[in-house]
């Protein structure tokens, strides 16, 4: 029995927790394999084109995964170029030894065919040890032929990493056009990857603070629509809008629970910004929050039992933690500057924010109690980060100022491998779906 | 200039401030747009009186200057009372999202209170916050953030 292959063993430790970053295992440091701070080799792949009766689809969706893989940061693929075979067979056992030569780590062979539905088998395999990781087949409907390659991304992800994938999920954003001064504002939705843009909302009025629903189809966010701005829910399925109730003067910075059934929103009323909770279906909300200062920015812990969200309280703005029924608010956020924009990671294991400080905007994450700040981006201006479902990415949007306009960007938990996601137009306040399944 | 006069004689000192505001506006409005300003029109509010003011830094506190031009609102607001009136609040991009729509929400609100404590009846005031999302001034320091850091009155 071969013991499973050192390096992928090591990229599955550094996934497992940020102790992964502390670096003090003997083990890493004998593989010179480093997972501190920006250092990091990512594990070397080979993805061949998919087998297909269409050989160009089959390159298509291959070209999906390895490029899901590379901008992951953590996989290495290998150009086809260089590939013993430049086309994968999922049928049988590769022959080992030729891989090995290029040395990489796993070699992922796929094969797809369209028809009525989409179909796609796949096998990841372990090269050094020899041995088959997994086995899957999928299918799709033949619309949406790009969700097979994600869906197969994700699961060559989680096989290799320990971790659950990110790949077959969706972005809803604010889109942005026209002068600064009067710029159209507008709802859109992408694949992760940028692809499948559509815009869900006219530009009539400004649609701000989207937020995704457990249930991938609704949405959350702010609309200036008719008179004063309030939070309205949108089924992305239908296209059917409306607004929660009319609370106070203004209500916006809307998040659901984790299991889609409340909705906890800020209500502003004579200038005061309270937090408040309402259980979708019912007329009345339940004030969460009771003082004379802004609170806003709430986002719910994973197992629903506490919110965190940011207040000006004792001044500036800072970081604080309360049970979902409200009331024992504790602020958690200490350092210099202001805090604000917190969201609880999908794992429950860190709190995202924006942090003011130094004339600059930095993106970070601190552990639920506070401690562990870490700083992973900072520029002139970035804010509104959002959590890829696995809890290992984040999203954001950060703007260079001036007649410029925002863009999103990924940043994984680590501080590396910073991206932009390509949009069609400026682009601010993302928020990442859950996997669609 | 002699058209103001019957409206704003009735105060020594408020007329003097106006003439100052009047011949600044006349100095940089081309075409002698002061024809424009009928007494009690929207223009004439934007001229002599203004129609905003500014804020420091994350603060919703009224600074005296912007006593001083609500204070002339109040005024005029109370001697044309045909106008209802809507507060406009507005914040610098330096800021968060969330918190500069609360932020606008809160000057705007400074700016209803004054109006009211001065006399405006509270029924003829609205408002709406705009958060950063509506700047008047565009480029990357104080100059421009000093100016979208505001509160406007407009008249309906």
């Amino acid at each position: 029995m071969i013991i499973m292959p050192t390096r992928r063993a090591v990229l599955k430790t550094a996934l497992a927790g940020l102790a992964g970053m502390a670096m003090n295992s003997s083990a890493l440091a004998q593989l010179q394999i480093v997972v501190s701070g920006a250092e990091f080799t990512p594990l070397p792949i080979a993805v061949p084109d998919f087998a297909s009766s269409d050989p160009t689809f089959g390159r298509e969706v291959a070209d999906i995964v390895r490029a899901n893989l590379r901008r992951s940061g953590l996989f290495s693929p290998l150009d086809v170029n260089s590939m013993p075979a430049g086309v994968g067979n999922a049928g049988t056992t590769p022959d080992f030894a030729v891989w090995q030569a290029t040395n990489v780590d796993a070699l992922i062979m796929g094969q797809v065919e369209r028809g009525a539905n989409i179909q796609s088998s796949v096998r990841v395999w372990d090269v050094r040890a020899g041995s088959q990781i997994i086995g899957q087949s999928y299918a799709t409907d033949a619309q949406s032929w790009r969700r097979i390659a994600h869906i197969v991304s994700d699961a060559a992800y989680s096989a290799l990493t320990g971790e659950s994938g990110y790949f077959d999920t969706r972005v809803v954003y604010v889109a942005e056009s026209g002068p600064k001064a009067n710029r159209v504002k507008r709802l859109a939705v992408i694949d992760q990857d940028g692809a499948n843009l559509q815009y869900l909302t006219s530009g009539r009025s400004l649609a701000l603070t989207p937020r995704y629903s457990s249930n991938q189809n609704m949405l959350a966010y702010m609309n200036y629509d008719d008179g004063q701005p309030q939070v309205y829910l949108l089924d992305m399925s239908s296209g059917r809008q409306q607004r929660i109730g009319n609370f106070g003067q203004m209500t916006f910075s809307p998040r659901f629970s984790p299991d889609g059934k409340q909705i906890a929103f800020s209500v502003e009323s004579g200038g005061t910004t309270n937090l408040y909770l309402l259980e979708l279906g019912r007329r009345r909300p339940v004030q969460l929050t009771n003082s004379a200062a802004i609170d806003t920015a709430p986002s719910f812990s994973p197992d629903g039992s506490k919110i965190t969200f940011e207040s000006d309280r004792g001044g500036a703005q800072q970081i604080y933690v309360m049970g979902a029924g409200g009331g024992g608010a504790q602020r958690i956020s200490y350092g210099e500057g202001s805090y604000s924009t917190p969201v609880w990671s999908p794992k429950g294991d860190l709190i995202a924010f924006t942090r003011t400080q130094g004339g600059q905007f930095h993106i970070g994450t601190m552990k639920p109690d506070g401690s562990g700040e870490r700083i992973l981006a900072s520029s002139f201006h970035a804010e509104g980060p959002t959590w890829a479902p696995n809890g290992r990415v984040i999203m954001y949007f950060s703007d260079p100022g001036g007649n410029d306009g925002p863009r999103l960007y990924s940043v994984d938990v680590w501080g590396r491998n910073q991206q932009q996601i390509a949009t069609e137009t400026f682009a601010s306040d993302p928020t990442w779906s859950p996997l669609l399944g | 200039m002699r058209s103001f006069a019957p409206i704003l004689g009735y105060a020594r000192t408020f007329l003097m401030v106006a003439l100052v505001v009047t011949v600044a506006a006349c100095a940089r409005t081309p075409g002698g747009a002061e024809g424009d300003a009928t007494p009690g029109s929207q223009q004439e509010f934007l001229v002599t009186v203004g129609d905003r003011v500014f804020f420091e830094t994350d603060s919703s506190v009224l600074t005296s200057v912007a006593q001083a031009t609500l204070e002339k609102q109040a005024a005029w607001l109370k001697r044309y009372s045909q106008y209802s009136v809507f507060i406009e609040g507005h914040a610098d991009e330096r800021g968060t999202r969330e918190y500069n729509i609360a932020l606008g929400a809160r000057r705007a609100a400074a700016v209803i209170n004054f109006l009211v404590s001065k006399g405006v009846s509270a029924n003829r005031l609205s408002s709406k916050s705009f958060g950063k999302e509506r700047p008047v001034a565009i480029c990357n320091d104080i100059s421009c953030w000093s100016q979208n850091r505001r509160a406007v009155t407009v008249l309906n």
